[in-house]
């Protein structure tokens, strides 16, 4: 094998997919590799392992005998003590109701602008583009002291916020996910429909259809793959986005689920059992996703960063 | 399908030719959809996007509590009065001494966000990579090493700062228990030491950062040919040398895309430091983004201060964005 005599079976040998010779000789290098990948697992394993661990077991006995000891007593009190203790209830509707309505509005009007911005040429294309795609690069806390003064000066009637303002209020948090999160689904979209032939357009064109039922009835239902992969991706970003619901919501029992964390971690403080059972609960959500579309989330991440 | 007869002409005539046509097809009520279809998306990311960037630049140089207007008059004009709280005003690149001069968690910040980034470069991101090429040579199990690795990803900072708070818990810990420094006379107290926790914090961050810089990798190394791979090795490459001879510079767009996402995602860094410091903050974890935040939520708003840290970081976090919107869009203007 060392030597580099090139014979028709070496060829063949090299021209096989790699993933089989690679099985084919167990050389040092993959037994390291292999090493390797199984340490970096239990390594990345053990944080959510160690909690669930934990989580399950009394205070009392952990506050004992430590963390890291056999366990008397498995328990799910810690999660039902969490969950009837404090709001938990109510901070999952607030996620509910600030992460749907967001992701279904920032996927709408961020196909609109990748419709406009890819199907027609408009000399302003690369200029808006720029415009999204840089907004959603920007760190948050670049925007957040003057949108932190904005949201106090808007004004909203009592029945869309119980604040009265934009600040401390559902609708404020949707409308800054979706303004903040446009930018990565225009980038994403537009790149998605630039592969889509335009003599559909023009056919449906022909065919007298106007400009809305291009959008909607042919362009839109053809991103159907790139829709799911990013309202995967949106879903999971909102409902564990921390940064926005912490400085845009004052009054505990509006907030989201996953800021909310940071309520309960001064609820619990002597319980850290309790505190790890309610951030657990809090995560089901992102690990159903993580479980059932995995592959979507995936694709949404490809999506965004296969363009460039 | 009248476009079908000019298509015999030299091609970008004809293209510009039917982007004119195309665009002198719209009908009026076209014309009224597509400035919806634009104008809607548009405006809230100027009002709440662009509009705040911008308002940033404006408001770092002014003096301001939040109470009362700002009044684009000179600081040294208005009158302070004990008990009254003074109005905005213009306060000349006075916040930008302090903050470079007098501020004393700037200075600090900038260097742990510096360090927060290094970790990022030289750690977290050759981990990922190194993740991503293993998994993608098809080593045994690696669909359960993928959903493994990549399962912090899927977490919010704040539940990932929760949970290895059990990790780091100086009597009870994982660690301390492990290495028998949980007596009370040899505790080490990792996320309070303020020479220790930034480590801390940053082992946490590596941790969730390295999983997503595998999924970006291995989606840059399917796409790769598999014929380029082949060639080089029949040229006599080892894998070593494939690797960074031949897919390293054809993975060029992932890998300005991951220099972007870690340099932001250093610069936006938060949430762990916040759950960490359970909302208060901590000596040795100083960082833009807290610093940032602080002159907000706290009783007295320093609007000015905090929009002059914020141009900083807008500042640094310019060059990444410039670079991955120059070789994105490079070809297209052409």
């Amino acid at each position: 094998m060392a030597t580099p005599v090139i014979t028709p079976e070496a060829i063949a040998e090299a021209a096989r997919p790699t993933a089989l010779r690679a099985r084919r000789r167990m050389s040092a290098g993959s037994v390291a590799a292999q090493v390797f990948m199984l340490a970096a697992a239990i390594l990345w394993v053990t944080p959510v392992v160690f909690a669930l661990y934990v989580s399950l077991r009394p205070e009392d006995e952990t506050t004992r005998l430590g963390y890291v000891s056999i366990a008397h007593k498995l328990t799910f009190s810690n999660f039902t003590d969490a969950w009837s203790q404090s709001d938990m209830w109510r901070f999952f509707l607030n996620s509910v109701w600030i992460t749907l309505p967001a992701v279904i509005v920032t996927l709408l009007l961020a196909s609109a602008v990748a419709f406009v911005v890819s199907r027609l040429s408009f000399r302003f294309n690369i200029a808006l583009l720029i415009l999204f795609t840089a907004g959603n690069l920007l760190p948050q806390q670049v925007i957040i002291t003057p949108l932190y003064r904005l949201y106090l000066q808007i004004h909203l009637p009592h029945a869309l916020a119980s604040s009265g303002l934009l600040y401390d209020s559902r609708l404020g948090l949707i409308v800054i996910n979706v303004s903040f999160q446009l930018g990565f689904c225009v980038f994403v979209l537009s790149n998605y429909m630039k592969t889509i032939p335009t003599d559909i357009d023009e056919a449906a064109l022909v065919d007298g259809a106007s400009l809305f039922m291009r959008f909607w009835r042919i362009v839109l239902p053809l991103c159907r793959p790139a829709l799911a992969a990013l309202a995967t991706l949106l879903t999971t970003w909102i409902y564990n986005d921390f940064f926005w619901a912490i400085t845009l919501i004052s009054t505990g029992n509006k907030r989201p689920i996953t800021s909310a964390l940071a309520n309960l971690q001064g609820q619990f403080v002597s319980n850290q059992n309790m505190i790890a059972a309610a951030a657990l609960m809090a995560a089901v959500p992102t690990l159903i996703v993580y479980i059932l579309l995995q592959k979507q989330f995936i694709a949404g991440l490809a999506l965004g960063s296969s363009k460039g | 399908m009248v476009s079908t007869t000019t298509d015999v002409r030299t091609p970008p005539a004809a293209t510009k030719r039917r982007r004119r046509r195309r665009v002198r097809r719209l009908t009026r009520r076209d014309k009224v959809v597509v400035s919806l279809l634009l104008g809607i998306p548009l405006l809230l990311d100027v009002a709440f996007v662009w509009l705040p960037a911008l308002g940033s630049v404006f408001l770092s140089f002014t003096k301001w509590t939040g109470v009362g207007g700002v009044h684009l008059k000179s600081c040294s004009e208005f009158q302070t009065l004990p008990g009254l709280p003074q109005p905005g005003c213009l306060n000349g690149v006075q916040n930008y001494t302090q903050a470079f001069g007098h501020y004393p968690d700037f200075w600090p910040a900038v260097r742990h966000n510096m360090l927060w980034l290094l970790v990022f470069i030289v750690i977290a991101t050759p981990l990922g990579m190194l993740f991503a090429v293993l998994i993608d040579r098809g080593i045994r199990g690696s669909r359960i090493y993928q959903s493994v690795l990549f399962l912090p990803v899927m977490l919010s900072l704040a539940l990932i700062g929760i949970i290895w708070e059990l990790i780091y818990a100086p009597n009870l810990g994982l660690i301390n228990t492990v290495i028998g420094r949980n007596g009370n006379t040899n505790l080490i107290d990792w996320l309070g030491n303020p020479r220790l926790n930034l480590w801390a914090v940053l082992a946490e961050a590596t941790w969730r950062q390295s999983g997503y810089v595998m999924v970006l990798y291995l989606a840059g190394l399917k796409a790769v040919d598999p014929a380029l791979k082949e060639a080089a090795v029949i040229d006599g490459a080892n894998s070593w040398q494939t690797f960074w001879r031949v897919v390293f510079p054809v993975l060029r767009p992932i890998n300005i895309v991951i220099l972007v996402v870690t340099v932001i995602e250093s610069l936006r860094a938060f949430d762990l430091v916040y759950i960490t410091g359970k909302g208060n903050p901590v000596k040795g974890l100083e960082l833009l983004s807290v610093a940032v935040t602080q002159n907000i939520v706290g009783e007295t708003q320093r609007i000015g201060f905090g929009s002059t840290l914020g141009v900083v970081l807008l500042v640094i976090s310019l060059v990444p964005i410039s670079i991955f919107l120059y070789q994105v869009f490079r070809r297209e203007e052409r």
